[in-house]
């Protein structure tokens, strides 16, 4: 194998900085933080007691440490936790959103100006700590869509948020989680009414720019009875030597017959070949199923961050309810990765689908850690896993911890795995057909992470496809 | 006397000389030399450890072999500084023995991968899905085949019969000049084998050289070969005509290694 680990990675392609005047609270955390924060966005009472709440209990909470990632203490007085580009005095339009933000997202391949935009795809994009711009709001309220940064949200339809924040992921859910719950800055909120399936495609593009911040957002879509809504979520962040830690929490509910999807194509810096800087990325997100024949899928690939730490689950309370995660981890350099999901069973045949693709190149560390839990009220529940590894060199690692608590006897679970490595053989046989060595790598890799690819959005799925093999790009020889 | 071919004058298509070859540190050819002209279909036979294997797989440039020495010419050109790739896209086509499992990609989209690449070393346009499809159907007819194959992913699933089919069927895609049939026969049953020999006895034609490698006479019940050559112990030992295959199907390989080099 002297041949393969022969190269390594091309640089990371978002790692640029723009240069723009931030306003940057100092570092630390304490409560007065916590209220100049909820003083910037304006928020009501309700929302700063319900965050000090919260930081109060994750002041008695520790850091989780039972992931299988290795990384130095965090010190969290050292983070800023509110960072953002000073603009001009008011915006009352997309065209008025500082041209040096509209590069940047333009550079990132999310135009928000008007004429540029994606055409069937609705954008907030988030800058550090605040939503910049959020196109075809005024499209989707004529089909009663809400889509806005959240903190508009708290602010102008606050019984919605009042009544479901915190309902799937409390605040008090998980170290991470609290801390989010305590600091969160911005990220999307979605509602889409009874019976209506959202016209657009919903995306949010978080981009890290400050340095020695955190990012903290916080995403909640609500799908009402009946309706249809798909959430697209991508991210970068510039490359640098420090590491920034991105503490997200996801919540969605889905009420009778609704049906939420939600894409992921997280590439945060990963770091360099050595490990130095890159993001931490432990977010929790999660989703309930609350209503009868309800429908929540997953799908993410997750090809950036130091160490990724996150696992996207669905509660299926509603009877008939599904739950799906699709997941595709590609570690490369010394990245770790800890992620999966978890299906929890509560509604009478329910189902949950899990397909884990996990890749290790390099130094890359990557494991599967997930749970199916099917409770006594579950009769007839299913699950199907299937969990499958891919090494590339001899330097990574591949794990996989499954966790299964069944307490029906009337539950048909199904678990699959398998590792495999790519061989000099495979490689060789692609080439003698004529196919370079790149190409013959991100055949063989498309392949095996095509039953995730092909639950993407198509915008989405070119995308991944393209990341892929940048991210592996040279790890083969 | 390696390569007596049908046409003596002119440059051979392959020109091996002298070739010595190691994998991990052993030596397996000691000294090969070999001479196929266009259209000359060559069996290399030989008992098992003999390096005929390796023969097939140096020459279509597997990295885990070491040439100590010697030559190959392919087209006037070194063939042994060629990438594989390079050799495939110049028409060096290797059947394996032991075709790999590409999981999630389909057969039809690898051949269009495949023939693209080689396209686009010609010069020619690449084919769309559908230009493809057409132009499948018109090999798949050639040779008499359907297209069940074509929608399953490469190899995966495939009986070891399949998988030999396969390689045929991308033989008969790709159209190489130089086709190397790597113990092809090995796992087949009757019916198959006769499959695989008529469809390369189809695919014969005279701008197109075999050298097939076999450890049994009973592919060439079906294929008939212009040389037969033997290799024992890393080194050609004996080459002749159709009829040597004959003799070593009635007497084994035993009087070639423990008797003189006859050559």
């Amino acid at each position: 194998m002297t041949s393969i680990e022969a190269h390594v990675q091309q640089p990371y392609k978002y790692g640029f900085v723009t240069d723009i005047e931030s306003e940057v609270v100092p570092p630390g955390l304490n409560e007065d933080v916590i209220r100049l924060i909820s003083a910037k966005k304006g928020e009501p009472e309700w929302m700063l007691e319900w965050r000090l709440k919260a930081y109060r209990n994750w002041l008695k909470m520790s850091e989780p440490h039972w992931p299988n990632v290795k990384y130095g203490p965090i010190d969290y007085q050292a983070i800023s936790y509110y960072a953002a580009p000073k603009q001009r005095p008011k915006l009352d339009s997309l065209d008025q959103v500082d041209p040096k933000l509209v590069e940047t997202f333009e550079k990132l391949g999310i135009p928000i100006e008007e004429q540029k935009r994606l055409s069937g795809v609705a954008v907030d994009a988030v800058f550090d700590s605040v939503s910049v711009a959020t196109t075809f709001q005024a499209e989707l309220a004529k089909y009663g869509v809400i889509f806005c940064p959240i903190s508009q949200a708290i602010r102008e339809h606050a019984d919605l948020v009042q009544k479901y924040l915190g309902t799937v992921v409390p605040h008090n859910d998980n170290f991470f989680a609290a801390l989010n719950s305590a600091v969160f800055t911005d990220g999307s909120f979605v509602y889409v009414p009874k019976g209506v399936r959202c016209p657009l495609e919903l995306s949010t593009y978080f981009r890290i720019n400050a340095s020695s911040t955190g990012q903290f957002e916080r995403t909640l879509i609500i799908a009402d009875e009946g309706s249809h809504v798909s959430y697209l979520e991508g991210c970068s962040a510039p490359m640098r030597d420090e590491h920034q830690l991105h503490a997200a929490v996801v919540e969605l509910v889905a009420l009778e017959r609704a049906t939420i999807k939600y894409s992921t194509i997280q590439n945060w810096y990963p770091g360099d070949e050595e490990g130095k800087g890159g993001i931490y990325n432990f977010v929790t997100k999660r989703g309930k199923c609350a209503g009868a024949n309800s429908k929540i899928s997953w799908t993410q690939v997750e090809t950036g961050s130091a160490i990724t730490w996150k696992y996207p689950g669905c509660i299926l309370q509603g009877d008939n309810s599904i739950g799906e995660f699709y997941s595709v981890a590609v570690t490369s350099h010394r990245q770790q990765a800890d992620t999966g999901t978890k299906m929890i069973h509560l509604g009478k045949n329910t189902r949950s689908t899990i397909v884990s693709k996990g890749i290790s190149a390099g130094r890359g560390q990557n494991t599967y850690r997930g749970l199916v839990k099917i409770m006594k009220g579950a009769g007839g529940a299913r699950n199907y896993s299937q969990c499958d590894s891919m090494l590339i060199g001899d330097k990574c690692g591949a794990h996989t911890f499954p966790y299964i608590d069944v307490r029906n006897s009337t539950a048909i679970m199904e678990h699959e795995a398998s590792t495999s490595k790519i061989g000099e053989d495979q490689i060789f046989y692609l080439r003698q057909r004529g196919l370079s060595s790149e190409d013959a790598v991100s055949m063989i890799v498309n392949g095996f992470c095509k039953e995730v690819f092909k639950e993407l959005p198509m915008e989405f799925a070119v995308e991944a496809t393209r990341l892929l093999g940048i991210s592996l790009e040279g790890s083969v020889g | 006397m390696p390569g007596r071919g049908k046409g003596e004058e002119g440059r051979a298509l392959l020109e091996v000389k002298g070739l010595r070859v190691a994998v991990a540190g052993n030596e397996i050819l000691k000294g090969v030399d070999l001479a196929i002209r266009d259209g000359e279909v060559h069996a290399m036979m030989g008992p098992n450890g003999s390096g005929k294997s390796t023969l097939a797989q140096v020459l279509a440039g597997h990295p885990a072999y070491t040439v100590l020495a010697g030559s190959a010419q392919y087209e006037g050109k070194d063939l042994l500084d060629m990438k594989p790739e390079e050799r495939a896209r110049a028409g060096v086509f290797l059947a394996f023995q032991y075709p790999v499992e590409i999981r999630g990609i389909t057969n039809s989209y690898f051949l269009r991968s495949a023939l693209n690449a080689l396209r686009r070393e010609r010069g020619e346009p690449e084919l769309d899905p559908i230009d493809f499809l057409q132009f499948l159907e018109q090999k798949l007819k050639a040779i008499g085949w359907d297209d069940s194959m074509m929608n399953r992913p490469v190899n995966e699933g495939f009986s070891g019969g399949e998988k030999k089919r396969n390689e045929i069927l991308q033989l008969a895609v790709l159209e190489p000049r130089l086709a190397i049939l790597d113990e092809t026969d090995s796992g087949l049953d009757i019916d198959a084998l006769k499959t695989v020999a008529e469809t390369v006895n189809r695919l014969r034609n005279p701008d197109r050289a075999f050298l097939i490698v076999t450890h049994y006479q009973r592919l060439l019940n079906y294929i008939t070969p212009d040389v037969v050559h033997v290799l024992a112990d890393g080194r050609i030992v004996k080459s002749g005509g159709p009829e040597l295959a004959q003799e070593l199907e009635a007497r084994g390989y035993d009087w070639l290694r423990d008797g003189v080099m006859v050559s």
